[in-house]
């Protein structure tokens, strides 16, 4: 299996969720048992990034630093951060640095820009890269000055002498704009961020002034000569069959031209607007199939469909556990579905020509998109190159392309470029939603209030946090079904906003709080007696001191609420002070205090 | 039916001739070429296609081309003047109020219009005549306190 294939079992379009034992059975024996499908996704991905630093960065003879990354920038600030740490190790200003995104044709191989992964898993790679250019460079400086390489330091873009900086050599006349052929056979150690001077800095975006002037390109910005604007046929509801269709009506629009094959039905013209005058002039009957559930059965379904539990943690023995509690809570925690709705729509656009394509779309996997376009016009996929250009968000929905594929197909058969851009209700109708999930939590207490069992169970939003944080001496959690795939859902799910963390830590932290509340304990004392973890203490600490938060007995109808998660490595805890009308529901969030140790922070306001 | 309609537009007259039932929107992302001004939603709901006619702030996805005959129509592109970015986009990028960037053209035109209407305007007026614009990121916070940094600098340079 490829990185891009396990990348796909977890963010693709139309893959079951991953069963475990398949998972092993396809990668071999061998490996521990609770080898983690996050885990091996990491590993794959870091597989995937080449080894030679000139995939990572060019160095013009002016001096200018270009910097590939096949991540892509929708918000969250890697133009900058990325930025930053290659400046760090290159010994190069921050502002001689030009990022170059989610290009598959210039940037290495990438799994796709989610997880919160950029920075801690490519991050590293750049650096590497970045560390081993610059020591290249002295060596070249030192052939070049005719100096020892002890002698010589890099800064600010430059080789100099330590003892007389006269002597002095730019990066830009050290290369003159070529490929650096020279490689260390050993990679220099990177630097610790005691060391750090460009990261750990608030450092401009330099992407803010291209949005706040209109300047920036989104997907739907890029016009090209010829291109039409198409519009495609949607069904009104998943699964619905085409039975007929009438495009008179829409032929009678001037300069439009009307697409059919099979169910792939889609209007193009040289404008918009008049694309979707044609598209309403479509009359179009469907056989609807039965729905299979709805918002009230939907957790009836998920309970009866979900598969065999993947067992996350197993500790003690949980019967034992049972014997020791004297106090037993049995709960269930329900999540629904949710829309990621970014700003911008799924935006596509496709030239396709004989034997090659190109296509602007606004994606989280540039690479994961150019291998199903690939696929579906018939190419290699090294013909086909995508560019993310800036993506208007996309909090994990922007890692399926359905849009880019209805524009690759309408481009090849039209001849023409085409943008595809979704409306707002085809971005709700072919979103692949966070998915119902439930969670069973079964747990006990002892006389002194210590967690002697617990016992957990997701069903369909996947493993990630579901990991106990507390102090429990006998424990099992399991996970059935992901996030990802159809499955028993009506339509698509997928990753959503920290995937699976939403929901498991929505069930954990609520079911500490049931438990807190019935030993008349306040919820962060009870916290506090249950963590062993000296990290997580601090951290919850922290936010709870800032708040303010005084000791009360659970539920003290103050409006104050605590919980406190591991999401892959980052520890957080939350504060929160909230006000609810009693009488209509109404509920507002006066203040929230959020504490967060996530490592050294390479940008504190992207942190922020 | 198409018209010729004649309007200014970042301070310099446009004559087009369309069909005058055309959202302005699309005249101005297709025929026009402004690509700055953004579809969210095409309901009103959203903001992100906000632009200024005649001082106030509007949904051009909502707004028929034929009516800015003979008015004046700012977008997010006509709001550098002499190559400075106004106190609005200038106080966007120092507040880190801008992340994926796609609500921004629409945010900072319907504080514009808030901010030439009622130069001594309060938070809670910025908060409720930005109710109509939405941004996913979660910018919202500093979106305010960006707006709050152009209303004194606009202020001070009235004086």
């Amino acid at each position: 299996m490829t990185p891009n294939e396990i990348d796909s079992r977890e963010f693709g379009e139309s893959s079951d969720p991953m069963d475990r034992r398949e998972f092993l059975k396809l990668i071999g024996p061998g490996l521990f048992i609770f080898f983690s499908i996050e885990d091996s996704f990491l590993l794959a991905q870091a597989r995937g990034y080449p080894e030679d630093f000139n995939a990572y960065l060019k160095i013009g003879e002016d001096g200018r630093v270009t910097c590939f990354t096949g991540k892509i920038e929708m918000g969250q600030g890697i133009v900058a951060s990325l930025a930053q740490m290659l400046a760090e190790e290159l010994e190069v200003p921050y502002n001689s640095v030009t990022m170059v995104t989610g290009d598959t044709r210039l940037c290495p191989w990438d799994g796709g820009t989610n997880g919160s992964r950029s920075i801690k898993y490519f991050g590293p790679a750049l650096r590497a890269a970045g560390a081993e250019a610059r020591e290249v460079l002295i060596q070249l400086a030192a052939l070049q000055l005719r100096l020892p390489q002890d002698r010589l330091v890099a800064k600010d873009g430059r080789v100099s002498d330590k003892s007389d900086p006269r002597k002095s050599v730019s990066y830009g006349a050290l290369t003159k704009g070529n490929t650096i052929e020279k490689h260390l056979e050993k990679k220099p150690a990177l630097k610790p961020p005691s060391a750090f001077t460009v990261c750990g800095k608030s450092l401009p975006r330099p992407d803010a002034s291209e949005k706040v002037t209109g300047k920036a390109q989104f997907a739907g910005d890029i016009r090209l000569p010829g291109m039409l604007y198409g519009r495609v046929l949607r069904p009104p509801a998943h699964g619905a069959k085409l039975k007929n269709v009438d495009v008179s009506g829409a032929k009678e629009i001037n300069d439009v031209r009307v697409v059919q094959e099979g169910e792939f039905v889609a209007v193009l013209h040289s404008l918009p607007d008049q694309a979707d005058k044609a598209m309403a002039r479509i009359k179009a009957q469907f056989e609807l199939p039965e729905a299979v559930a709805d918002e009230k059965t939907i957790h009836k379904r998920l309970m009866e469909t979900a598969g065999r539990d993947n067992v996350i943690e197993n500790k003690g023995d949980l019967s034992q556990g049972r014997e020791l509690a004297t106090v037993k809570f049995d709960e269930i925690y329900y999540t629904p579905y949710v829309a990621h709705a970014p700003m911008e729509t799924h935006t596509a656009v496709a030239q396709v020509e004989s034997d090659s394509a190109t296509l602007w779309i606004s994606t989280q996997r540039p690479f994961g998109a150019q291998e199903e376009v690939a696929k579906v016009l018939g190419l290699p996929a090294s013909k086909v190159r995508v560019i993310a250009p800036y993506v208007g968000g996309g909090f994990g929905g922007k890692s399926q392309i359905g849009q880019a594929v209805q524009a690759a197909r309408l481009s090849k058969i039209v001849g023409r470029p085409v943008l595809v851009a979704w409306t707002r209700e085809e971005e709700f109708f072919y979103d692949t939603f966070m998915p119902a999930a439930a969670v069973k939590i079964s747990s006990g207490l002892n006389a002194s209030n210590q967690i002697v069992f617990w016992d957990y169970q997701v069903l369909f939003a996947g493993e990630r946090s579901s990991q106990n944080i507390y102090n429990v001496p006998h424990l099992r959690t399991a996970s059935r079904g992901g996030f990802s795939g159809g499955g028993p859902h009506p339509f698509g799910t997928g990753a959503w906003r920290g995937p699976g963390s939403n929901t498991n830590i929505f069930a954990r932290e609520s079911h500490i709080d049931v438990m807190a509340a019935k030993a008349g304990m306040d919820p962060v004392e009870f916290r506090m007696r249950n963590l062993a973890d000296k990290r997580m203490i601090r951290v919850l600490r922290a936010a709870v001191d800032k708040f303010g938060w005084k000791p009360a007995k659970a539920p003290s109808g103050r409006g104050y609420g605590v919980a406190c998660l591991d999401y892959l490595g980052t520890y957080v805890a939350m504060a929160a002070e909230i006000k609810v009308d009693k009488g209509g529901g109404r509920i507002q969030v006066n203040r929230i205090v959020h504490a967060q140790d996530m490592g050294p922070v390479i940008n504190p306001e992207g942190a922020r | 039916m198409d018209q010729t309609i004649r309007f200014k537009l970042n301070n310099r007259p446009v004559s087009i001739t369309t069909d005058g039932g055309r959202e302005l929107l699309w005249v101005l992302r297709a025929d026009l070429g402004l690509t700055g001004t953004k579809y969210g939603c095409g309901q009103n709901q959203c903001g992100a296609c906000t632009v200024i006619v005649n001082r106030e702030a509007v949904r051009s996805c909502q707004y028929a081309v034929k009516d800015v005959a003979g008015k004046e129509v700012i977008t997010i592109e006509g709001l550098v003047q002499n190559g400075k970015l106004h106190p609005l986009q200038k106080a966007f990028v120092q507040q880190g109020a801008v992340q994926c960037g796609f609500c921004s053209p629409g945010m900072i035109l319907s504080a514009y219009s808030l901010l030439i209407n009622k130069p001594a305007i309060s938070r809670a007026e910025i908060l409720s005549g930005m109710d109509g614009n939405l941004c996913r990121c979660g910018s919202y916070g500093r979106i305010v306190d960006a707006i709050q940094t152009a209303a004194q600098e606009m202020r001070g340079r009235a004086k």
